[in-house]
């Protein structure tokens, strides 16, 4: 199958600004009393499978907690179905601002296993969004399970350079919470990718 | 209907490294970024249609009992894909300072007043042609201490999703002719001028509504052309 396009009526998309510092009452409008359309309860009640908790803190490049991120998260369902593709009542999406801690949870059931590209199966992972101020545009990033065998054949991780894809990997704790931080720069510095 | 997402869209948008704006000094990623394919967790995304947005969600001047302060405004668009045809029925949500240039966000400390009557956040969908439609006030300069004597556009934040997570964006929208664009860095990261212009709504006499408020256009351009898969030859 080949792809086609007509190049001659192209539009410039509009660019990214960054989110700013004052997004919660709109986006993350809890404290303020404001409908909320996602939150970090990504499980709902009656879907099957593996509850899981992920938390952690996000740092900025002096290792300071940064306490005005949004965090969305999209994923799969238990049986690597995706909302539109016909599961029930699971959207996969969830939305979080840290604490002026920087940090940040979401509680969501673990994502089954999905086609990759080229035939090759992809480990169960979260897509993950960071949003701050001072980011302009949208970092795209993931979050695999340290204790899925799969991410040894993941062929994303296996773009990423040995010594930098344990920061993709969510490491369960003996309390069962799965804890990965997001350092938006420096030594420990979180493997983004440009999607 | 699929659709592909050419990377070349992306120079469109600023560099996270843009040191101009202090704030990415130390939020920036200094590594390079990895190219990631796009398997389905790329091109899903969440869809939203009307769920959580009640009926006047996107007047902002209807939300407290009495009204704002500050010049009426009407933003109004289209939200398309690259190749210029309509996003329907995708979510629109915006958020802004009031009048004088103040958030009601707890941590916003500008010295200017609050309005009771105004909270500055707003939703709505748009519908089978692409349109949304805001009805706000016109929000108000303000200042950040990014350097000496900085002061922001007046500016109204706005975020998307269309079709997948690779169309997700959160820009911002400006007016025309602002003194203050040439001071931004926030509204000067993004480096082509055309790309820039993008982000500065137009003034519209046609959507101004006589006695009552002054109208804005700003159209909005999300990642995603159409795809059009062509049969295999046939082998017989
Ligand atoms: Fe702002």
């Amino acid at each position: 199958m080949t792809i086609e396009t007509k190049a001659e009526t192209t539009l410039g998309i509009t660019p990214s600004q960054t989110i700013g510092p004052f997004f919660a009452y709109a986006l993350t409008p809890r404290a303020y009393g404001g409908p909320e359309l996602a939150t970090e309860q990504v499980a709902t009640d009656g879907i099957a499978g593996e509850r899981i908790r992920v938390e952690g803190t996000v740092y900025d490049g002096d290792g300071l907690p940064v306490g005005d991120a949004m965090i969305e998260i999209w994923q799969a369902d238990p049986q690597g179905r995706f909302h539109a593709s016909g599961n029930a009542g699971f959207t996969g999406f969830g939305r979080a601002e840290t604490t002026s801690e920087g940090r940040y949870f979401f509680e969501t059931v673990r994502p089954g296993g999905l086609p990759g590209p080229g035939g090759a199966r992809q480990a169960p992972h979260l897509t993950v969004s960071v949003f701050a101020r001072g980011v302009l545009v949208r970092l795209a990033t993931r979050i695999y399970f340290s204790d899925e065998a799969a991410n040894d054949g993941d062929p994303v991780l296996a773009l990423v350079p040995a010594g930098r894809r344990d920061t993709l990997i969510a490491q369960r704790g003996g309390d069962g919470v799965f804890r990965f931080d997001i350092c938006l720069q420096g030594e420990s510095e979180t493997v983004f990718f440009e999607a | 209907m699929s659709l592909i997402y050419p990377p070349q869209s992306l120079q469109a948008h600023p560099l996270n490294a843009s040191p101009e704006y202090k704030s990415t000094l130390k939020r920036a990623p200094s590594q390079p970024l990895i190219l990631l394919p796009h398997t389905l967790s790329e091109t899903t995304g969440p869809v939203f249609g009307h769920v959580g947005v009640a009926e006047g969600d996107s007047d902002l001047t209807r939300q407290h009992e009495g009204e704002p302060l500050g010049e009426r405004i009407i933003v109004t668009g289209r939200v398309l894909d690259e190749d210029g045809r309509p996003v329907p029925h995708t979510l629109v949500e915006i958020w802004q300072a009031n009048a004088a240039g103040r958030y009601v966000h707890v941590r916003d400390q500008h010295p200017a007043p609050l309005d009771p009557n105004f909270t500055g956040a707003g939703r709505a969908v748009t519908d089978a042609d692409g349109r949304y439609r805001f009805v706000t006030v016109k929000p108000g300069a303000y200042p950040w201490r990014n350097h000496h004597n900085a002061w922001r556009p007046a500016h109204i934040h706005f975020s998307l999703f269309g079709a997948s997570f690779l169309s997700r964006v959160i820009t911002q929208m400006y007016f025309p002719g602002d003194p203050l664009f040439k001071y931004d860095p926030i509204f000067q990261s993004v480096t082509d001028e055309k790309a820039r212009d993008r982000l500065v709504s137009r003034f519209d006499i046609d959507t101004t509504e006589p006695e009552w408020a002054l109208g804005y256009q700003f159209d909005i351009v999300l990642r995603g052309r159409n795809a059009t898969p062509l049969e295999e030859p046939h082998d017989h």
